[in-house]
């Protein structure tokens, strides 16, 4: 089943001002439930925008939003319920903690999903533990985290809505490298464990390579390109063309390919890169 | 969305009133002011509508303008007017019971709401013809003589251009605090006045929060550039009086000098 089709969807800003800007251009897009999606594109195209269609934030301007097959902006369409199956992490998400207790702010969308209060704390508790949040952290206040794991209740704090679908604006951005990898194994786990839909927008094709089943490029406010992973690495020199960057093995893999070494085109992760030297060097071996 | 309201009422253009001093453009409002109320006779309260007029003409601003700027204060206008009219004594030309309007209390009405009318768009006329930062910087140098009385004018200044530098900032903060909790499910169209109320915690405590942040990170900033208040401070764009500024003062001293006339020559314009 689709979880997120998306039909000539538009959107443009401060429609009948001089200000006027189309964030987002006719945009078809058909994302199968359970999918692990990476989103790219520069600052500006059009991600943010899009992302905020997917649980009736933004009302696009023309076109049409379907969850599971559900018109968002239908007439009977109740739109609150859409924002708990589909679960938005924003950019900098710590800046939205309001509440006294790390627990009650983790408990906000599931309390106002109305919820009795022992699935609240089964839920609270469990996403806690997903992000890592130990017990004692619980009733601290979320203002004297740290920043790391402000974000990460800020992220448990989605995750306890228990969504569907979930999106996360660039998680990562502003963490340190250790801070980096333990949230996208996080989000990674829970993906392995809940089976539903995630949406990673990134600025980094280092961590879309490395969690990404398909990748979604955008360019000025369109689809550029939709497809598995190692389609759209191999791809690299397009993308590279495109002003977007490739991770940097695959840089490393499309200048061997131009100096003439026969190596596979799409390589996107150190394990792949180890291999393909280590058969391109048994080759050469062999040769000699 | 909340980014569609404009805030400081700023109308870019280029016309000769934008390119005007802003400290010879405080003063001259202030003129108008007082012409305005010095005005006691028909042809006075003309000049000053007419001033008004060339003036909105020559700073291209639309007509629409005019009319936002009034819109807020009607009630005022129709309030003041209506306790003129009624309740000014004199030779009665309508009277109801234990009511009655006179001649005089209508001409004081009339009078009250043109005044009042002329006031709010000649006022607006300023704010709409000149940049906040120039509004600021026009208020700082009028106000400099005032430093001898050791009042803290270039930091009364200072605060009132960082305060409407962040407006903007601040509205933007509010949108995606609103966007990411509403994520959540907070609810802020329905429930009664408490819950409208409660609702909005989530979006003012961490607003709160991201403003303090950034006042102490302002604060740093401008620390680590060694700011250290007025003293000995100069500025990049010097406020300079250019012919322009000379001809527009000349022009309203010509006005005020013809009201004042008008008053002296013809004071029983008026049916007192």
């Amino acid at each position: 089943m689709l979880a997120i089709k998306t039909e000539g969807l538009t959107y443009t800003y401060s429609v009948g001002t001089p200000f006027e800007k189309t964030a987002v251009d006719h945009i078809n897009l058909e994302i199968e439930q359970g999918e692990f999606v990476g989103v790219i594109g520069h600052t500006g195209s059009g991600k943010s925008t899009l992302i905020q269609h997917f649980n009736g934030l933004l009302k696009p301007t023309s076109g049409r939003v379907l969850i599971h097959g559900t018109d968002l902006w239908a007439k009977d369409t109740d739109r609150r319920a859409f924002r708990f199956k589909v679960g938005l992490v924003f950019q900098y998400p710590e800046y939205q903690l309001f509440e006294e207790t790390v627990y009650k702010d983790i408990a906000f969308g599931p309390v106002n999903m109305g919820l009795s209060a022992e699935q609240v704390d089964q839920q609270v508790r469990e996403a806690a533990a997903f992000v890592g949040l130990r017990e004692e952290i619980l009733q601290k206040s979320p203002f004297e985290l740290s920043g790391g794991q402000k974000r990460r209740v800020a992220i448990a704090g989605v995750l306890a809505m228990n969504p569907d679908i979930l999106i996360l604006d660039e998680p990562t951005a502003g963490l340190d490298p250790k801070g980096r990898e333990k949230v996208l194994g996080e989000i990674k786990a829970y993906h392995k464990k809940r089976g539903n839909t995630v949406l990673l927008v990134s600025h980094s094709m280092e961590d879309i390579a490395r969690y990404a089943h398909k990748v979604l490029v955008l360019n000025r406010a369109g689809v550029m390109m939709y497809d598995d992973t190692a389609a759209v690495f191999s791809r690299a020199e397009e993308i590279w063309k495109g002003g977007l960057s490739v991770p940097q093995v695959t840089r490393i893999f499309s200048l061997l390919r131009e100096q003439g070494f026969p190596v596979n085109e799409s390589v996107y992760t150190m394990d792949f890169a180890v291999q393909e030297i280590l058969r391109l060097l048994g080759k050469e071996a062999s040769h000699a | 969305m909340l980014r569609d309201i404009t805030i400081g009422q700023y109308f870019p253009k280029d016309s000769l009133l934008h390119r005007l001093d802003p400290r010879v453009k405080i003063v001259l409002t202030l003129c108008y002011i007082i012409m305005l109320f010095a005005a006691s006779n028909p042809i006075g309260l003309i000049i000053g509508i007419v001033f008004l007029a060339v003036a909105y003409g020559v700073s291209g601003i639309p007509a629409a303008m005019i009319l936002k700027s009034l819109k807020p204060v009607t009630p005022v206008i129709i309030f003041t007017a209506a306790l003129n009219m009624f309740f000014i004594a004199g030779d009665p030309i309508w009277s109801f019971w234990k009511i009655q309007i006179t001649v005089q209390g209508l001409w004081t009405a009339v009078v009250m709401s043109i005044r009042i009318l002329c006031l709010i768009a000649g006022t607006s006329l300023l704010t709409y013809t000149t940049s906040p930062i120039a509004l600021t910087d026009g208020i700082e140098q009028l106000l400099d003589p005032l430093k001898r009385f050791h009042l803290p004018v270039h930091e009364l200044a200072m605060m009132m251009t960082i305060a409407l530098r962040f407006i903007p900032t601040l509205i933007e903060e509010t949108d995606k605090i609103i966007a990411a909790q509403k994520a959540r499910g907070a609810d802020m169209e329905s429930g009664g006045l408490i819950q409208r109320a409660k609702a909005l915690i989530p979006i003012l405590i961490p607003l709160f929060v991201s403003a303090f942040r950034r006042a102490d990170e302002l604060a740093l900033a401008m620390e680590c550039r060694c700011y250290r208040g007025g003293e000995g401070r100069t500025r990049m764009r010097r406020l300079k009086i250019q012919g322009r500024d000379i001809i527009c003062c000349i022009i309203t001293g010509f006005c005020i000098a013809a009201v004042i006339v008008v008053n002296l020559m013809a004071p029983h314009l008026i049916p007192m």
